[in-house]
């Protein structure tokens, strides 16, 4: 049953192919949905089942066929279920079904419709391949088929050069990362002689002693793919430029599930992590770095999906250091909740782009909460949870990171996803502000089009919205009648339930063990968090309700009631707070994304072009001058004998 | 029968007329040329083998070189053939007068 | 003088001469049929060849799990011998079918072209089956020969007589090496069988020799020249250009394989005993191979020479197993240079489809737009790309985790780092014929599309192949595995 998972969209897109036009759109969008939805009935009763079973022993396997066998190392095409892989494929199903539903409304006109879902039912297929695997080989194989199908759907809308552009440095970038995941991989199997999960993990504390430079080096190749596929520093560039793709691509793609797959690979080998101490710090380093930094340059942006994109950077690095700082159940869990509002956020902004024709610059936007007031309403809703402000989902998750972060004793890293929470709550209200609020900066045209998107949009949108609103329940402590409100104390729901995997100290890992926090530290640390979205979102309304010109600017300073005051507290704040932050994400995006960035990867490839033509100089074309090279070739074979 | 001369001799002489072979393939420009030095390097091969199909005393060498003869002889058919056919359509054989692949 | 005896032959040896002897007979017989007249457009080389080849396969498997050594030792039939028969006729089948249209539509359908074919396959065939120097020599010599025709097949073009002319001079004088090689090592050894050499080297105290070193070296330039190993590569991008495309497929197959078959029994049979020299050569060797072949195909914009120059990338790959030795590395090679054959055969297959008549259409730009005018081909394309670049779950894809991680277990840990670090560059430029396909709008005058039955049937036999190989290994591996077994 598990390995029809993965094979029902398959299954669709060989049955799309081999119809092809005879299916008709509503053929195609039943068939592309169906079976999406038959594999997310099939992942929910897989996971009932699983839940039947006693805590130490959930796990399902299934056994496919062997590829390939030599001697007693063998590599079976097998599928795993536990409740890791439980949560990711419920995730990816459910999320990806509300969005395969979107897309049929959202690709309604475009001319490729069958293309596009044929693609995305193809990544479907390979991400569910990606979680569902039972050793590396498999894993790979969906990690290369979903960077693949990204690719192929970035560069969609293949008639615009910037988004050939675009897949191509996405292209670029992640094979980057699959160049660390196969030396990590290919590492591994040296060692251990296996590539099998369990047999992995069972035989690496024998052969690795922790800390050596052989898990360390397997570790941080490992470490390399994620943030190719993760989009984390320094192999993040290419995810902001993958906006060129449909929008419903990128909510699926580059928001809910592909770019989560290196959070999810790194937390599937918590247990080579958590041998490698140095490795695991370089996690947290990098995804703290990434969380403040992608947001930092979030607060710059004015195409409303770049800033979605950043945000996705951003929240991608806090799951990260939540990996780093051994809580690898925060981990999941934030990547489940973000998975909710992320796609509800960026459905919600494909909604807004379709409803002016196209239109994503944020400028030309504005007022636009009376006139598509579902939308609105969902990404108020999305915002305030990525925002995270209780009880939506987004703050569970994110206040059990920094909980993390701060009773591990990362104190450096806490600040940074302290201030990088700041600055989501202030990105995010700036953009729901400069979109929704205001007045209307629409062109003529765009106002004559407006309009509320169809039904078979709405409805993923509230499913989605009603998902950020309870997401983050299952972190809640429902043991003990709720009355202790310490994420960390290993009663939260999801955290028993991914125990078996993490091990028996819950999120904080088996031999990772983060000291218990106090009650009052921990409502301390609750208080602050919710204190810097609240700031974040006083900051946005004051820089830009009022700048609007929407009554909200007076009602603003009053609901966060901090900053009331005169006139010149908001030209202050707007000189020392906001206007700093958008320089600084500003020069960081212009200088240190375009130049720095960019550039080192156009160096390297001008580097290698480089070889190529001085290697084409060689190739004269004069026999004279091959007979040359070989004979220096005899030469220095001789020589190399002679002077040994 | 010529017991005198050494073994050692023999060889100096197959890897001088070796060596002018390959002399000769990279300073020549007639493609014909090139194709007789290269002849001189397989004949030094034969060489090498009588020579030390006598000192081994074992008769494969020998074998070996009529075995040479006729590859060789086989080469000539169709290298001319090649090199006419080139000639033919560019009507030149200097090997620095025809890249047009290259690169 | 010895007694003068008839070499006595038993039902097995027969059938294990089959290959030869059909392959014999009907190149032979194909030279006389150009005596009877026949009509252009006829078929009549393609089935003769292709009947041959049949039989040549069907007769070494009817005996494939015999083992026996021939002819004083010198023509050995054993599981090596019998892979790459099969492999050998195989790929001249598909090369047939892929040639039989093509050679009518650019008007080189003469009966000494299907000859030649049978007759360097039956030099492939020697290659992998000789176990003494002077055969394969000789071997070599056949395949070569025959291959320095056909590369110049199309003799009213100058790219194509060109291309033979470098091809045959090159080749010629790599000869040259390989045979004073040769030579030097019988010196040394005082045999040039293979079994004899190892069983010389085994217990003698020669091994420092500087004959025997210098023979070796010289051995490794002339098979470091057929398998195009860097710095004894620089003929193929422009034999493999200038050749009638079918040709092109052809040799980048079967001659490297072959190639690789003599260079694995040498190494592996009469060599073992001198492992320490020839590693770390052969690493370097390959690490270069892997490096310039990859690099430089970068900025091509010929799809064929581009292609070229991945042939050499791939013998850097499949050097690397050569290199890990031992029963894991022969089998890894074995297994390696099955799947390369047949994505490269289809890559070259798709090519000889485009353009009309006589003229070729084989650059990037020709390419634009196929993936939409011809949905097929350009699915076979995009999947013989992935492949060539290793990505999942094609055939190449478990080509080269199995190569690699041979040799990681091996050891070879820089050199697997440079090959990862090669895939991965090299899946640039065989997308980038992809793009060109999906991506890309034809241009003013769009290819057009020379479909054939037979090479629709080679096309989809190469696609079944590098598809089914990816998804199951385990048979192929299997039969590469007992394969190498008689060699150790």
């Amino acid at each position: 049953m598990l390995a029809l998972i993965p094979a029902l969209p398959l299954a669709a897109v060989a049955v799309n192919l081999i119809l092809g036009d005879r299916l008709g759109r509503r053929g195609t969008a039943f068939l592309a949905c169906g079976a999406v939805f038959a594999s997310f009935v099939l992942a929910a009763l897989s996971v009932i089942h699983l839940a039947s079973l006693p805590p130490g022993a959930r796990t399902m396997v299934a056994d496919v066929y062997t590829w390939m066998r030599v001697g007693d190392f063998k590599v079976d095409v097998a599928f795993l279920l536990d409740p890791l892989s439980s949560v990711m494929v419920l995730v990816v199903t459910g999320v990806g079904f509300l969005i395969h539903l979107y897309s049929v409304g959202y690709m309604a006109h475009d001319a490729s419709f069958r293309r596009f879902f044929l693609y995305l039912n193809l990544f479907m297929f390979a991400m569910l391949t990606l979680v569902l695997a039972k050793n590396f080989l498999v894993m790979f194989v969906g990690w290369e088929g979903v960077g693949l199908c990204s690719y192929l759907l970035i560069g969609f809308w293949m008639d615009r050069p910037s988004a050939a552009r675009a897949g191509m440095k996405a292209f670029v970038v992640n094979r980057i990362g699959d160049f660390g995941f196969l030396l990590g991989m290919l590492t591994l199997f040296a060692w251990t002689g296996s590539l099998d999960y369990e047999r992995v993990f069972a035989a690496a504390p024998i052969v690795f002693h922790p800390g050596t430079l052989a898990i360390t080096f397997a570790t941080l190749a490992l470490l390399l793919g994620a943030t190719g596929k993760s989009a984390q520093i320094p192999l993040y560039t290419w995810l902001p430029d993958a906006m060129e793709g449909p929008t419903p691509v990128s909510a699926l793609i580059h928001a809910a599930t592909m770019v989560t797959a290196g959070v999810y690979m790194v937390a599937r080998c918590h247990i080579l992590f958590t041998m490698a101490p140095f490795s695991l710090e370089t996690v947290a380093v990098i995804g703290a770095a990434t969380a403040l930094f992608a947001a930092t340059i979030g607060v710059a942006q004015n195409d409303i999906k770049r800033v979605l994109a950043y945000s996705t950077v951003s929240q991608l690095g806090y799951m990260f250091f939540a990996c780093g700082v051994g809580a690898f159940g925060a981990g999941i869990f934030h990547l489940m909740t973000h998975a909710f509002f992320k796609a509800l956020l960026f459905l919600g902004a494909g909604s807004v782009i379709h409803a002016l024709s196209g239109e994503q610059d944020m400028r030309k936007m504005g007022g636009l909460a009376s006139r598509l007031p579902w939308t609105h309403g969902v990404m108020l809703v999305a915002c305030v949870a990525i925002a995270g402000i209780p009880p939506f989902a987004g703050f569970f998750s994110k206040d059990e990171i920094l909980s993390a972060a701060f009773a591990s004793g990362h104190y450096g890293v806490w600040v940074a996803g302290l201030l990088g929470a700041v600055l989501t709550a202030f990105y995010m209200f700036r953009l729901y502000f400069l979109t929704f609020r205001g007045s209307s900066r629409l062109t003529h045209e765009a106002e004559h089009h407006l309009h509320e998107s169809p039904a078979v949009m709405v409805a993923p949108l509230v499913v989605l919205a009603a998902l950020s609103v309870v997401g983050g329940f299952v972190g809640l402590p429902f043991q003990e009648g709720g009355r202790r409100l310490t994420t960390l104390e290993g009663g939260a729901a999801l955290e028993r339930w991914l125990a078996p995997v993490f091990g028996e100290g819950g999120a904080a890992g088996a031999s990772h063990a983060v000291p218990h926090l106090s009650f009052t530290t921990e409502w301390a640390l609750i208080a602050v968090s919710v204190a810097a979205a609240a700031f974040g979102i006083a900051m946005a309304s004051r820089a830009y309700a009022k700048a609007a010109g929407e009554p909200i600017a007076e009602k603003a300073p009053r609901l966060y009631g901090l900053l009331e005051h005169k006139y010149w507290i908001d030209e202050l704040y707007d000189t020392i707070a906001v206007r700093p932050i958008r320089a600084l994400g500003d020069v960081l995006w212009r200088f240190w994304d375009e130049k720095i960035v960019d550039g080192t990867v156009n160096g390297v490839a001008y580097v290698v072009e480089w070889a190529s033509a001085v290697l084409r100089v060689f190739q004269t074309g004069f026999v004279g001058t091959y007979a040359l090279f070989l004979t220096l070739g005899v030469a220095a074979l001789i020589a190399h004998y002679l002077v040994r | 029968m010529m017991h005198d001369i050494p073994l050692a001799w023999m060889l100096a002489l197959s890897a001088t007329v070796f060596v002018i072979g390959v002399v000769g393939v990279l300073v020549r420009r007639n493609a014909l040329v090139i194709f007789m030095s290269i002849e001189l390097m397989l004949n030094a091969g034969n060489l090498a083998f009588v020579a030390f199909s006598r000192a081994l005393g074992s008769l494969d060498g020998q074998v070996f070189v009529f075995f040479v003869m006729t590859v060789a002889a086989a080469e000539v058919a169709v290298g001319l053939a090649i090199i006419v056919n080139v000639f033919r359509l560019k009507e030149t054989i200097y090997v620095d007068e025809i890249n047009l692949l290259k690169g | 003088m010895m007694p003068f005896t008839m070499p006595s032959l038993i039902a097995v040896d027969w059938w294990a001469l089959g290959a030869v002897i059909a392959l014999s007979v009907g190149a032979m017989l194909l030279l006389v049929l150009e005596f009877v007249p026949a009509p252009p457009a006829s078929n009549r080389g393609a089935f003769v060849t292709l009947l041959a080849l049949l039989a040549a396969a069907g007769s070494v498997l009817e005996v494939r799990d015999a083992r026996r050594s021939l002819f004083d030792g010198m023509f050995l039939h054993d599981g090596f011998t019998v892979f790459f028969t099969v492999l050998f006729c195989v790929i001249g089948a598909v090369a047939v079918l892929q040639s039989w249209d093509y050679v009518k539509r650019t008007r080189i359908n003469h009966g000494e072209y299907y000859a030649l074919l049978l007759s360097s396959t039956l030099g492939m065939v020697l290659m992998a089956a000789s176990n003494d120097l002077i055969t394969i020599f000789l071997g070599l010599e056949l395949m070569s020969l025959a291959l320095y025709v056909l590369v110049g097949f199309r003799r009213t073009r100058l790219d194509s007589s060109e291309a033979a002319m470098k091809y045959f001079l090159l080749g010629a004088f790599a000869s040259g090496f390989l045979l004073y090689g040769i030579a030097l090592l019988y010196g040394a050894t005082g045999t040039t069988n293979l079994a004899k050499v190892a069983m010389f080297l085994a217990d003698s105290p020669m091994i420092g020799n500087p004959m025997l070193i210098v023979g070796g070296l010289l051995l490794l330039v002339g098979f470091g020249f057929k398998v195009a190993a860097v710095p004894f590569h620089m003929w193929t991008p422009d034999a493999y250009e200038g050749a009638p495309t079918t040709v092109t497929g052809y040799m980048s197959a079967g001659a490297k394989a072959a190639g690789f078959a003599a260079l694995l029994r040498v190494l592996l049979v009469a060599f073992p005993p001198l492992m320490s020299e020839w590693r770390p050569i052969l690493s370097w060797i390959a690490a270069l191979t892997m490096t310039v072949g990859n690099v430089t195909a970068l900025l091509q914009t010929n799809v064929k020479r581009m292609l070229a120059y991945s042939s050499i990338a791939h013998a850097g790959y499949l050097l690397v197993a050569v290199v890990a030795g031992g029963l894991d590395g022969g089998s890894a090679a074995l297994f390696y240079l099955a799947v390369y054959s047949f994505m490269n055969l289809g890559a070259f297959g798709v090519l000889a489809l485009l353009g009309r008549g006589a003229e070729e259409r084989v650059t990037i730009k020709d390419l634009a737009g196929l993936g939409f005018r011809s949905p097929m081909l350009g699915l076979a394309m995009t999947v013989f790309m992935l492949s060539l670049g290793g990505v999942p779950p094609t055939s190449g894809f478990m080509g080269k985790v199995y190569l690699f991680s041979v040799a990681v277990k091996a050891g070879l840990i820089p050199l697997v780092i440079v090959g990862v670090l090669n895939s991965v560059v090299s899946v640039f430029y065989y997308l980038r014929v992809t793009v060109a396909m999906y991506m890309q709008e034809p241009g003013a005058e769009p290819v057009e599309i020379a479909w054939a039955p037979s090479a629709a049937i080679a096309v989809v036999i190469t696609l079944a192949l590098t598809l089914w190989w990816g998804v199951q290994a385990q048979d192929l591996l299997t039969t590469a595995q007992r394969s190498i077994l008689g060699l150790l």
